[in-house]
């Protein structure tokens, strides 16, 4: 798939947000380079650039590097400088830092998100890349030239900002890694989750609500090693009342047990959100269901959305629309070898 | 009758053209325009595709028809008028809808007939075939909600949280409603014959309108649901 098409899906959207914020995350997009993490950054000048590139270097193996193309359009301006490194850490940091891949390409992100003024990586994953700039969603997928780009996943985000600044990194999608979160809602638990995660070397920089999320699930999923229901039954978990109601003991068991060994992982508050993963995709509503969620499917393709009208627009004749229930989570898995 | 295509008209071009049509109208292509009909006091309208949020809010008297699945919602704050559809229905049907009927073929989402409410003889009726999703007739202060469960029989014919907060009107289940738990301050229990009198009517022209026989469909176990006046809301948020 094309990125024209989910593009051309947030055109019904439009009203959703206000300009202040779209993107989107594809996977597969870079077969040639799968093997390498794909690291996409903002600078805000040849300075910061050179400088983070000189930092790269010392620690990584930097096989390609290019400023991402993009088309000048009106409705996008006061863009920074845009550039993708495709790169490998090199075996003797790995060796003398005694961590592995995945671990430091984590921890040189903090770094310089956290470290060096002026620059932000807002993607860092294997053959996948977020997308993402102030504008309109369906501006965004223009200016980013994404009906050049096919892959087997897609998500995207419009935003509406209303407590907290649209600027570049403040746009959806989230990333760490391979984990991309699009959300739409606003977190009450936001503080609370912030804190404990930070005890683990995450650090949140950009500015908004959605950024913890990925951090929750990188560290569930890569860190904890919890399988993607697990995840959403910490991050939705069910009402106390709803786990003492629950048939099936093991289940019952389960829920309880994630409440109670990562209470200060349950997020609260309106979300539905849309989790990237290579392989995947898992979408996941709060608990009380706060913000809308349609899914549908169409021979090999699932589409998920805050909408049905965005699904009709890439499949209008999509088949079995369903609502997911508050907390369940929706997992989708590429089929074997397709990507 | 006229037909409007909507495939490239935003929401203010559909309401325009809607506005502008004689009693009658078809929109075609909808595709997530929304506040379609907001506020229409005459006219028959039919929609397909897929019409966007709050279709027919604040709706005064026009009837809507949608031949499809209808979003988020419907029906807002709706004063008088019928919104009839054919297909499921998103979250929040009905909200704090005050008159008028809203009849759905297939399942609501969650929040159906949130904050309901009546006043002398505006009383608002929200039916839906199917099931529906979890806080159903949440703070429900006045009017009628059914659920009858035709689409597929087996399922739960609601979600959790049902009547949380309901302080008025009545809703009506078409179970003996064993496996559902229901709030403290509600009473359910069996339908009476003076009971479901009430609601003949709507199930005869709901049948009449989606091709069911309401006999049969009476013919079924049917809870009641009202606010229990012996057990009022009490100090939930403040000591008073």
């Amino acid at each position: 798939m094309t990125g024209g098409t989910i593009t051309n899906a947030m055109r019904p959207m439009h009203d959703r947000s206000n300009g202040l914020g779209g993107g989107f995350a594809g996977y597969g997009i870079y077969p040639e380079y799968k093997d390498f993490y794909a690291l996409h950054l903002f600078f805000d000048s040849r300075d910061t650039r050179k400088r983070c590139e000189a930092y790269l270097k010392e620690y990584f193996e930097i096989v390609h590097s290019e400023r991402i193309p993009t088309r000048k359009i009106p409705a996008i301006k006061d863009e920074p400088m845009i550039w993708r490194f495709f790169v490998a850490p090199l075996s003797s940091m790995l060796a003398s830092h005694q961590l592995d891949e995945k671990e430091f390409v984590a921890r040189t992100v903090m770094h310089i998100n956290t470290q060096m003024d002026g620059a932000y990586v807002f993607s860092s994953g294997k053959n996948m890349g977020a997308f993402k700039a102030v504008g309109f969603p369906e501006d965004v997928g223009v200016f980013y030239k994404l009906d050049e780009y096919e892959g087997y996943s897609w998500t995207a985000h419009g935003r509406y900002p209303t407590n907290t600044p649209g600027w570049w990194g403040g746009a959806h999608p989230f990333t760490l890694l391979d984990t991309s979160v699009v959300h739409n809602g606003e977190i009450s638990s936001y503080d609370a989750n912030r804190r404990y995660i930070e005890m683990f070397g995450y650090t949140c920089t950009l500015q908004t609500d959605t950024e913890v999320i990925t951090y929750i699930l990188d560290y569930l999923l890569r860190v904890q090693g919890l399988t993607l229901k697990e995840a959403a039954n910490v991050i939705a978990a069910p009402f106390w009342n709803t786990i003492e109601r629950e048939p099936d003991e093991n289940a019952r068991k389960r829920y309880a047990y994630l409440r109670t060994v990562f209470p200060s992982l349950l997020v609260t508050g309106p979300f539905s959100i849309v989790m990237g993963f290579s392989g995947g995709l898992m979408a996941l509503n709060d608990r009380l269901k706060l913000r809308s969620m349609v899914v549908g499917e169409k021979d090999d393709k699932v589409f998920i959305a805050s909408e049905e009208a965005a699904i009709r627009t890439m499949a209008p004749d999509a088949e079995k629309i369903w609502a997911p229930a508050g907390g369940e989570p929706v997992i989708v898995h590429v089929k074997e070898g397709a990507y | 009758m006229r037909k409007i295509n909507a495939a490239n008209l935003d929401h203010r071009q559909v309401n325009e053209a809607i506005r502008t049509s004689p009693d009658s109208c078809a929109i075609e292509h909808c595709c997530g325009q929304r506040f379609i009909a907001t506020g229409m006091a005459s006219g028959d309208i039919s929609l397909y595709g897929t019409p966007g949020n709050a279709l027919g809010a604040y709706l005064n008297g026009a009837k809507l028809t949608v031949y499809g699945n209808a979003q988020d919602a419907v029906g807002d704050t709706m004063n008088n008028g019928a919104i009839i559809i054919h297909g499921n229905i998103g979250d929040a049907a009905g909200y704090a809808m005050r008159g008028g009927k809203i009849y759905v073929k297939g399942n609501a989402g969650y929040r159906a007939g949130i904050h309901l409410k009546e006043y002398k003889e505006k009383v608002p009726v929200l039916l839906i075939g199917g099931r529906a999703g979890s806080f159903l007739g949440e703070y429900q202060a006045g009017g009628i909600i059914a659920v009858l469960n035709l689409a597929s029989p087996g399922g739960k014919i609601v979600g959790n949280f049902p009547c949380t907060g309901m302080h008025g009107g009545k809703m009506f289940l078409r179970s003996d409603c064993k496996d559902i738990l229901f709030p403290a301050q509600v009473t359910a229990q069996p339908a009476t014959e003076e009971d479901l009198a009430q609601l003949r009517p709507y199930v005869e022209e709901f049948a009449a309108v989606f091709s069911y026989d309401a006999a049969e469909i009476l013919h079924a176990p049917f809870t009641v649901v009202t606010p229990n006046s012996q057990n009022p809301y009490r100090q939930m948020y403040v000591a008073n």
